[in-house]
């Protein structure tokens, strides 16, 4: 990012195939816009999202994580959004605990009618990030320079 | 076009950037797009990368196929609509280029950029990381097979509507099992309810009750009347579903239905639900004469004997002696491959606009109640009198749009409320003379027959009043307003306000969705819009199908419509099921998690996660294992192993990591490498 360009945040979006993915597919017919800051994965379900995932998207760069899933009671998988939820309350304290502030992981329910709820929730949580300045997670240089490993190398873990 | 024959990565992958016409490439430079991806994606192994005005055209397809087959493509990244539009169609074009179909992978760059952004340069930036996410992903892919499920031939119809009933007619026609579940002790449904149908004014019991007569006798239906389900276990192809039949008090073994029960009941009740609360029933009753099943049903809530232990006066006339007071509610198991939901609507309570003094001001009717008021088989013979019961009207308002296109109740259009308007104005004037204004704010006639139908009540001297109504009142201010309803409405045609005393007000309320419409969507695993309408799988291309395999929707569950719309709907979804009853299995999306049982430790973490109860744990051998049959690959397993042991095809560790970094390989502001 240059200096004097306007910081603008990445968020990588967890969507849930029968409800927010739906709901991201009916903002776009609907023609509703939000800002181009996220970018969206596709997964089965919010009870999918491996804590890994988060990690890995801000290991990665993302300066924000934007988890989604069906309303409470309304799991396709009758009630997986609630692991998602137990999953999600332990990861933003772990992540607290490791500087990253609270609000650069949000749980949003959206069922696949709520476009337009969905699009206001992304808009706000890039101006909220946008808000906290960028993440600045140190990063690993991968082999073909612009990939960010993940993996430490054996000799660095054991020093 | 970019081509590198000399890849550096071990897969071999075809870009395909798709315009859209200029749904994408309005906004998003496609060219750039795709020259990018064939010069920068090098290393992940891209040889190919170019873009078409339309890929899910046969040219588009044909354009992937012969890069499969001529440059020895192992892997197709599509970028265009979303996966559930067209995921089908880049697959099969896979499958046919020689590829296993699900070594293509579909991104989204029209609903997830090209029409939701509006800055180019931005929405350029992220298609290229969608992309990159894409191509990262697919390295991960795995050639599978579908799933093949068998299909139980008996289909479950839910409601017994005129939607239900076209259903349940169809596939009974063909010759296949249905199980018919009505709530009510009669099936019939609305339409049952009405006098006439707009536009041919057909008399609607005469084109219902054959109708119903058919499902009562026919050999393939079980009518489960008076009883709802309760539980659905399983899924497509076969579904248990529980049925709870509750006690009608009436051995329907025993009984003739000769009616001679109700006509001894000594408790009247006012009839709330059929009669809209304008006439009475016993307290063992059937709706309507012509009720199909013929048994009638002791209600609980009234019955003289459940309420002070004797009575009984049913039990002691009954000439079959069909009457059992110990009957119990009965549980019902069914196998069925497929379920049709045709649970319909509620009426808009229009109590709710209070300005229009429903509940409040006697003389005010909703439109069901003036259904059964203009009913020959009604509370008043079919004539159109005042809530006294003895005076006709000199002059009716009709007011449309009660509790739609209202932004304070329902924003939708209910359909219906025009050509029900039009249809009340024909019946009062032919049966009354009276004078009849309609108040509208935009007639809506749309459809075969209907606007020479609104022609025909013009002439008739209908008047009509452009506007919304701001009030109902009795209270009098002018003379010729005493005792009178005056409506307060602005013409907004002659652009004043006006006062309008009329003898009575019939609200044509509009439809929503029934009170328990949430309940019954998650009882059947599909979702609800937001005003509470099933959602069908595709708002035009599949209007029958839902999200969840195997459940299928038709008439007003899905929205408000006219019955014409409705029986064409449930014979949609009849044919719908049919197709996959005759195909005999269907192939289901290989998502499914599997155990490495070489690296499952027996921690047990899983072991409570799965609501299909498709993790077992072997305790001789100390692993877990997950039964394929059950599980539906929702992944919370593979999320929540310790060990790493559970892996989810189509959604894999490394293919959701991969697309991570791929996603993230462009810094939007740059748009260049971190």
């Amino acid at each position: 990012m240059s200096e004097n360009q306007p910081f603008e945040p990445v968020i990588i979006g967890f969507t849930c195939n029968w409800c927010s993915y739906r709901a991201a597919d009916l903002a776009g017919t609907a023609r509703i816009k939000y800002p181009p800051n996220i970018r969206l994965v596709r997964l089965m379900c919010s009870g999918r999202l491996d804590p890994t995932f988060v990690m890995k998207a801000l290991a990665n760069g993302a300066d924000g994580v934007l988890i989604t899933g069906c309303h409470p009671g309304e799991c396709h998988y009758l009630e997986q959004n609630y692991k998602a939820l137990r999953r999600y309350y332990l990861l933003r304290r772990t992540l607290a605990q490791m500087g990253v502030e609270p609000g650069r992981i949000k749980l949003v329910w959206a069922s696949a009618a709520e476009g337009v709820k969905l699009a206001e929730e992304i808009t706000k949580m890039v101006e909220e990030v946008r808000s906290l300045g960028p993440l600045n997670w140190p990063r690993w240089e991968g082999e073909n320079g612009h990939k960010a490993g993940m993996e430490l190398k054996a000799e660095e873990v054991a020093v | 076009m970019t081509t590198d024959q000399e890849s550096l990565g071990k897969e071999r992958i075809g870009v395909y950037v798709c315009h859209c016409g200029s749904n994408i490439a309005g906004t998003v430079d496609v060219e750039d797009v795709s020259r990018w991806a064939g010069e920068n994606l090098k290393n992940q192994g891209v040889v190919v990368s170019r873009d078409y005005k339309f890929m899910c055209s046969s040219l588009g397809q044909e354009l992937i196929q012969k890069d499969i087959q001529e440059l020895g493509l192992t892997r197709v990244v599509v970028a265009a609509c979303s996966p559930h539009l067209h995921e089908q169609t880049f697959r099969n074009a896979a499958s046919q280029g020689g590829l296993n179909p699900y070594l293509c992978e579909l991104v989204s760059i029209r609903e997830q950029v090209s029409w939701v952004h509006t800055d180019k340069v931005a929405a350029t930036a992220k298609s290229k990381a969608v992309i990159a996410g894409g191509v990262e992903r697919v390295i991960h892919h795995e050639p599978l097979e579908p799933l093949h499920v068998p299909i139980h031939p008996a289909s479950l119809v839910v409601g017994g509507g005129i939607a239900g009933i076209q259903t349940a007619l169809e596939l009974a026609d063909a010759g296949f099992t249905v199980y018919m579940v009505e709530r009510e002790p009669s099936i019939g449904g609305h339409m049952s309810q009405f006098d006439k149908t707009f536009p041919t004014l057909d008399c609607s019991a005469c084109i219902l009750t054959p109708k119903m007569v058919s499902v009562g006798t026919h050999k393939n239906i079980k009518l489960f009347t008076w009883s709802e389900v309760v539980r659905v276990d399983g899924y497509v192809g076969n579904f248990t579903v529980t049925i709870r039949k509750k006690a009608r008090h009436i051995d329907e073994s025993l009984c003739t239905g000769c009616g001679i029960c109700q006509e001894k009941c000594p408790k009247k009740v006012i009839d709330t639900i059929y009669e809209a609360g304008l006439g009475y029933r016993k307290a063992v009753y059937t709706p309507f004469p012509q009720a199909v099943p013929k048994y009638p049903v002791i209600d609980e809530v009234n019955c003289t004997y459940f309420i002070k232990g004797t009575c009984k006066a049913c039990e002691k006339f009954c000439p079959t002696n069909a009457i059992d007071f110990n009957q119990q509610d009965e549980l019902i198991t069914v196998q069925v491959g497929n379920i049709i939901l045709a649970t319909g609507y509620d009426l808009f309570d229009a109590r709710r606009v209070s300005q229009y003094g429903y509940g409040r001001l006697a003389n005010v009717f909703t439109s069901l109640e003036f259904e059964r008021l203009s009913n020959a088989a009604g509370p008043t013979n079919g004539n159109i009198v005042l809530r006294d019961g003895l005076t006709v009207p000199d002059s009716v308002g009709i007011i449309h749009c009660v509790g739609s296109r209202d932004r304070n109740f329902n924003n939708y259009c209910s359909v219906i409320c025009c050509m029900q308007g039009l249809k009340f104005a024909h019946l009062v004037h032919e049966r009354t003379g009276a004078t009849v204004y309609n108040f509208y704010i935009d007639m809506r006639t749309a459809y075969k027959a209907y606007d020479e139908f609104y022609q025909r009540v013009l002439e008739e001297g209908t008047l009509f009043v452009r506007g919304k109504v701001a009030e109902v009142t009795d209270a009098a201010r002018l003379p010729g307003e005493e005792g009178k309803l005056i409506i307060q409405v602005e013409d907004t045609l002659a652009s004043k306000q006006r006062r309008i005393p009329v003898d009575m007000v019939i609200l044509s309320s509009g439809l929503q969705p029934r009170a328990d419409a949430k309940e019954v969507a998650h009882l059947f695993g599909i979702s609800c819009s937001a005003d509470g309408w099933f959602i069908e799988r595709h708002p035009k291309l599949d209007p029958v199908a839902t999200m969840t395999e195997g459940v299928f929707i038709a008439g007003c569950v899905q929205g408000p419509k006219d019955i014409p719309t409705s029986v064409a709907q449930g014979a949609a979804a009849a044919a719908r099921v049919l197709g996959r009853i005759q195909q005999g299995e269907i192939a289901l999306e290989p998502v499914r998690a599997t155990v490495d049982e070489s690296k499952c430790s027996g921690c047990r973490i899983c072991n409570n996660l799965c609501p299909f109860n498709a993790i077992i744990f072997h305790e001789d051998r100390m692993v877990t294992e997950i039964n394929p049959a059950l599980c539906q690959g929702c992944g919370t397993c593979v999320a929540a192993c310790p060990a790493g042991a559970i892996s989810g095809t189509c959604f894999s560790n490394e293919q959701i990591l991969a697309q991570i970094e791929g996603l993230l390989m462009l810094n939007l502001d740059t748009a260049a490498f971190v």
